[in-house]
């Protein structure tokens, strides 16, 4: 349910200040920014924001998700009896 | 893509399905009565069947497809009723992808544009207020649809629209809450689950507290997960150390994007415009108590159903489906007698054929052949 | 041209259609046979046969919305549509016929930009337009316009490419990206607001072809329209009876294209393009066959994307190894928000 993709605040519209524009890949698509914005949006500019239906739903947390990645990383490799992956 | 690859990383999966393994082994879990995790949410059911997570896992450990996509427990009438607005010459009727495949008893939202009623494919619900705006002598109906997640983005487009006194557009409020459909699939009296992947982009609303009722009242652990491959399998993972150390906790695996407490924002806004209250009847999981969304007093002159009076259908699912069984986890979808015979993506009997996220279209679409 | 608007007058016969085409037509696609205004245009065999034994033959209706789109435009795509069809087979693309339908009403600018555009993308592919027809019918009886181009071109004698062809073990072989034309289109068509470097792949193919006649192995190309990469796997194993296996780590897809398919939830496997060609080739061959596509402005992106199994089903190998039935699609991909 509710596809959401990490997105980056590119500009802050200066005549709406709910409406930013978010940048994927090269793409870009306004998006409203009132649900993560708290009085200051030029400071979300370069911001991560997860997007879902043309919203900005949450702030990504970097940090988190950089200790989401040093966890993983930081798994020992055990003995991998997992035999199906990565076939010939 | 940056906060996506990262954690589709094939060294990481594959250690993760090892610590699965061992994890397992710490288990009383067997291939005969293994642990049946439901995964609330159809993005993770789309995601599983995407990079084919449910056969890389051991026998140990199956999948449970949940009722978290707003399109699988679509009631058929509700689509008539969409359909009846969306052919009056006046509507513009705004939908998103998925629900305008979903059969009513009057065919589909596509079968309506094909007939010629203006049914426009949006984005995002603020596109459909533009839409209003370009077309001050048409009106436009949003097709309001979705769990927490999308509920917010449509209560912010209703302010916007009373704001700037748009009189033009209406919604057709289909909204549908998690916690009371829970309930009501934790009180089924013969299911089978052990534990829960939360709804990660839905939590990201709501907040991962209203899930502590799963583990202090029926004793099921509960992970919210993400939606990448490493996500999934993390929170497997998670979930299997609970079982091991005999712990029942709602836990958060997707603390990158979502906040313990949810987003205060958005669930304010769903205050200020939606009223929950009334039971509701939903495809395949029947009347669930509590579960109704409308919009409140406050926004009354936005409500598509007051405005344009559809007639009220009731429809009964075809009996001989299994829908309501599949989505309470009392049945796969491959048991379904119709799967794939009378009911596929072309002729659906109900949408968890038609959804893209119902486990039978993950099913069918994502099936697994003999080996090439 | 005096008229801002297309009328009925243009396509009775009267003068106004005269004029529509001696000024628009026959003075854009400028050629020796269209300019004799005979009913059919004569050709001469001798010429012809100087390049090839056998007659392709090809014909195909274009009638996108919106009409014009970043990287092309309706006419655009009519001439290359054709060319590929012809230029896929092997054939060396020579002639084309230009059927229009106009809706009353359509801007003479519009139709302008059209032609100057179908003139300049048939002078790039090589091919000249020989003949042609204008209808216009009343408002609300066509969609602004439709356009029909047929072509005739010649293959060699040396070639036999085909579906017939194809075996067990033979590699699959793409020029370049993904799916471009299709979410260009879809973007545009369904007005989603996306922005960026979106633009169609629509492109002759007839130049990148060329570099292939020469090496043997080669066994079938087709180009991937409508219905995707999926579309023509799936020809391809109904035509000979076997598997095809691509995986999903192997497929080129530009930056833009992969989140576009994030963010709608949907798969390049299915969107449409066109300036893709498919082939099916030898394993010992698919070196060759890939140097030669790099070689190519148009093959930059070439890559290998799987090959051809016994086993008669189409196949997605994903990232971590798990094979899954590639189905056809039932419609046409539509963006998700779950």
């Amino acid at each position: 349910m509710c596809i959401g993709v990490p997105c980056k605040i590119t500009a802050i519209d200066p005549n709406q200040p709910t409406k930013a524009t978010a940048e994927v890949n090269g793409i870009q698509r306004d998006v409203n920014i009132s649900l993560v914005s708290s009085g200051n949006e030029q400071s979300l500019v370069g911001q991560w924001v997860l997007v879902h239906v043309g919203f900005a739903m949450s702030l990504l947390d970097e940090e988190e998700a950089e200790q989401t990645l040093t966890a993983l990383n930081a798994m020992q490799e055990e003995e991998p009896d997992v035999n199906i992956l990565f076939k010939p | 893509m940056q906060f996506i690859d990262e954690f589709r990383n094939p060294t990481q999966v594959k250690s993760l399905l090892s610590q699965i393994h061992a994890w397992v082994k710490k288990t009383s879990f067997t291939a005969e009565k293994p642990l049946q995790i439901m995964e609330v949410c159809g993005g993770h059911t789309h995601a599983i069947f995407k990079f084919g997570l449910e056969r890389l896992l051991p026998p140990e450990i199956e999948f449970i497809h949940g009722p978290g996509c707003p399109v699988c427990v679509l009631p058929m009438g509700r689509i008539d009723a969409c359909i009846e607005i969306a052919k009056r010459p006046e509507v513009i009727f705004c939908t998103f992808g998925d629900a305008i495949r979903v059969p009513g008893r009057q065919g589909s939202l596509l079968k309506a544009r094909q007939e010629g009623a203006a049914v426009r494919l949006i984005y995002s619900p603020m596109d459909a207020l533009t839409i209003a705006e370009q077309n001050p002598d048409k009106k436009i109906v949003l097709f309001g649809l979705g769990f927490e997640t999308t509920m917010p983005s449509v209560a912010i487009t209703l302010q916007q629209a009373k704001q700037r006194n748009i009189t033009n557009f209406f919604v057709f409020c289909q909204h549908i809450t998690i916690i009371p459909t829970l309930k009501s699939l934790l009180m089924t009296p013969d299911i089978q689950i052990d534990a829960f992947l939360g709804p990660g982009h839905l939590s990201m609303v709501i907040g991962t507290h209203p899930y502590s009722f799963i583990c202090e009242q029926y004793h099921k652990p509960v992970v919210v997960s993400g939606f990448e491959p490493t996500d999934i399998l993390q929170s497997i993972v998670m979930v299997l150390k609970q079982f091991a150390n005999k712990q029942c906790l709602v836990e958060n695996q997707y603390r990158r994007v979502v906040p313990d407490e949810g987003n205060p924002r958005a669930l304010a806004v769903i205050n200020d415009v939606f009223i929950m209250q009334g039971d509701d009847e939903w495809r395949g999981l029947g009347i669930i108590p509590d579960s109704g969304v409308r919009l409140n007093e406050t926004y009354a002159a936005f409500d598509a159903e007051k405005h344009f009076q559809p007639k009220q259908q009731r429809v009964a699912d075809d009996p001989q489906s299994r829908c309501g069984d599949v989505l309470t986890g009392r049945c796969k979808p491959l048991e379904c007698h119709l799967f794939g015979k009378q009911c596929t993506p072309e002729s659906a009997y109900g949408a968890l054929m038609v959804s893209s996220e119902g486990a039978c279209a993950a099913y069918y679409q994502y099936r697994q052949g003999e080996p090439a | 041209m005096t008229s801002k608007t297309i009328s009925l007058a243009h396509g009775s016969g009267t003068s106004a259609s005269q004029t529509l085409i001696d000024e628009l037509f026959i003075s854009a696609f400028k050629n020796d046979l269209l300019a004799t205004k005979e009913d059919q245009a004569r050709i001469s065999l001798n010429h012809l046969t100087a390049d090839g034994n056998q007659l392709a033959f090809s014909t195909d209706s274009y009638v996108i919305d919106p009409l014009f789109f970043p990287g092309g435009n309706i006419g655009k795509l009519a001439i290359c549509g054709t060319v590929n069809d012809l230029a896929v087979g092997g054939a060396y693309p020579r002639y084309l016929s230009c059927g229009f339908i106009i809706e009353e009403g359509l801007s003479m600018d519009i139709l302008t930009q059209v032609v100057h555009s179908m003139a300049e993308t048939a002078k790039a592919a090589g091919v000249s337009i020989v003949t042609g027809d204008t209808k216009v019918v009343p408002r609300g009886a066509a969609d602004k316009l439709f356009i029909n181009t047929a072509g005739i071109g010649v293959i060699p004698a040396t070639l036999n490419w085909g579906m017939p062809q194809i075996q067990v073990g033979d590699k699959i072989i793409i020029n370049g990206t993904l799916g471009d034309h299709g979410a260009t289109i879809l973007n545009e068509r369904e007005q989603l607001g996306l922005m960026g470097a979106l633009s169609s792949d629509c492109t002759p193919l007839n130049g990148l072809i060329d570099q292939l006649r020469p090496i043997k192995g080669i066994r079938t190309l087709r180009d991937a329209t409508r219905g995707g990469v999926n579309a023509v796997l799936h020809e391809f194993s109904q035509a000979c009876g076997y598997g095809m296996l691509v995986e999903e780590s192997l497929l080129p897809l530009s930056s833009p294209i992969r989140g576009i398919c994030e963010l709608l939830g949907l798969d390049p496997l299915n969107f449409a393009n066109e300036g893709k060609v498919v082939i099916i080739a030898s394993e010992d061959s698919a070196p060759d066959v890939l140097d030669a596509l790099k070689s190519h402005p148009l093959g930059s992106q070439a890559a290998i994307i799987g090959s051809v199994t016994q086993n008669p089903q189409v196949y997605l190998r994903g990232l971590y190894g798990v094979d899954r039935i590639l189905d056809l699609p039932q419609h046409e991909p539509l963006p998700r928000i779950c």
